[in-house]
């Protein structure tokens, strides 16, 4: 079976994030959606400790350890940007004034639950960060993650069944095998890994599914 | 003369007694006040809760004061990193309390403290674990959770420059909790790289005004420490 790599999920998200926007990427893979960003296109990406037109990471010798992201890597800052306090940061994510933000996930509902912040193990360390804080707060939340988990189950589900971050709250998730925006009708595929019928995908994915790819080029 | 200026660390941080509430600015290690944490370690105050966004890294600063076995209760956000190890052990062993509060819930309950709110409601959390037990309302048509003020005792701090009222300029993405920190505790003890006379500090770009700050310690050769290759 075909699958979109992480680099192609990555760009198909960075091609859907219009010029002038305030954008969070969460730690992890969407960490990569920076990378795919064209050049000419100005957008503003804010990291929760305090920082607005982050930059990418510093050349090697350069790092700044008053400078990092919210993963706790060295960054840098774009001619322009701005620091601030953490509370100011957090007003930024939950008043409604970021237009994206992307986030892992565990799993994500036919209604948009999100859930990514804690597996619920009896051994598991419980961490939250501004999960959700963005959950409720940006404007668009888009979701990457792996379609299925490795044991082959389909991680977009009726009902989450890890703790939730938030309710009803995703948009869009981006895997390795589609596209699929949450709708007030249900899920609506808008992109298909090349060579995997819709009704396979369906299939995969055990929940009811529209397909909405007709006229759409493929990502 | 008003002069905040304490000679060291020990000094600054003496008071600080067994059971104390204390705010530990910082995120990871960025602007995390290494040396007033070693200070009240080598102090010995014990039963302490402390308010920090992570729970330590590897074995120094926040986590050697966790290792001390000083700390009873954590309040934070993200726990788990790649180096909690020293967390990590004690809270599979239950011999630390963790009260996990969503990051932006985190930042609100030590801001509404400073700024005397006595709740407010917000939807973060809502129909979440982190929101169990707790009031809600809707508002506007949304569901809302009802979060209280933290307070605490004292704040450790680190800032870049200070003047002697107090007056506190930051350096970069150091900044994070520390004017919110600042202005939530009774006591705030601040280590910063540089004391500058009264009027060194511009006051249009004075980020935390010296009404929030009780004591400043200037930490010498913190400056080569922090700033190995500082990026112009």
């Amino acid at each position: 079976m075909h699958r979109f790599s992480r680099e192609q999920i990555a760009a198909r998200v960075a091609r859907d994030i219009p010029a002038g926007a305030y954008v969070n990427l969460g730690i992890g893979q969407p960490t990569m959606v920076a990378n795919h960003l064209p050049p000419g296109r100005e957008i503003f990406l804010h990291s929760e400790n305090g920082i607005l037109g982050m930059g990418p990471a510093p050349p090697k010798g350069q790092e700044d350890p008053d400078l990092i992201n919210a993963g706790k890597q060295p960054v840098t800052l774009l001619t322009g940007g701005a620091y601030f306090h953490h509370a100011d940061s957090f007003a930024m994510m939950r008043g409604g004034h970021l237009d994206y933000c992307v986030l892992g996930a565990f799993q994500v509902s036919v209604r948009g639950d999100l859930a990514n912040w804690h597996t619920g193990g009896k051994d598991a360390i419980p961490a939250v960060g501004g999960a959700m804080d963005l959950a409720i707060g940006a404007k668009n939340v888009y979701v990457m993650m792996d379609h299925l988990t490795k044991s082959g189950e389909s991680k977009i589900v009726l009902n989450c069944t890890y703790p939730l971050t938030g309710l009803a709250c995703v948009n869009r998730v981006y895997t390795d095998l589609a596209v699929i925006e949450v709708s007030t009708q249900g899920l609506v595929v808008l992109d298909v890994v090349d060579g995997l019928p819709f009704a396979e995908l369906a299939r995969l994915t055990g929940t009811p599914l529209t397909d909405g790819t007709a006229g759409r080029a493929a990502g | 003369m008003i002069d905040k200026f304490v000679s060291s660390v020990a000094a600054a941080v003496a008071d600080i007694g067994d059971g104390a509430t204390v705010m530990i600015g910082g995120f990871g290690t960025s602007g995390i006040p290494s040396e007033l944490i070693d200070a009240l370690i080598e102090q010995g105050a014990k039963e302490l809760t402390v308010v920090n966004n992570n729970a330590g890294n590897g074995d120094v600063g926040l986590a050697a004061l966790l290792k001390a076995r000083r700390v009873r209760k954590i309040i934070c956000s993200f726990p788990r990193q790649i180096d909690s190890h020293v967390f990590d052990a004690l809270f599979r062993a239950g011999d630390i309390e963790l009260e996990l509060v969503p990051q932006g819930n985190l930042a609100e309950r030590i801001r509404a403290a400073g700024a005397g709110i006595g709740a407010f409601f917000t939807p973060t959390a809502y129909g979440t674990l982190l929101a169990e037990g707790k009031e809600t309302r809707l508002i506007d048509g949304r569901h809302h959770v009802l979060e209280y003020p933290i307070h605490a005792d004292f704040a450790l701090i680190k800032a870049d420059r200070a003047d002697r009222w107090g007056n506190l300029v930051y350096r970069k993405a150091a900044r994070n909790f520390g004017p919110i920190m600042a202005s939530a505790a009774r006591c705030t003890i601040v280590q910063v790289r540089e004391a500058v006379p009264l009027g060194a500090l511009d006051p249009e770009a004075i980020v935390t005004p010296g009404i929030f700050v009780q004591r400043v310690v200037p930490i010498v050769g913190v400056a080569a420490l922090a700033m190995p290759q500082a990026v112009a």
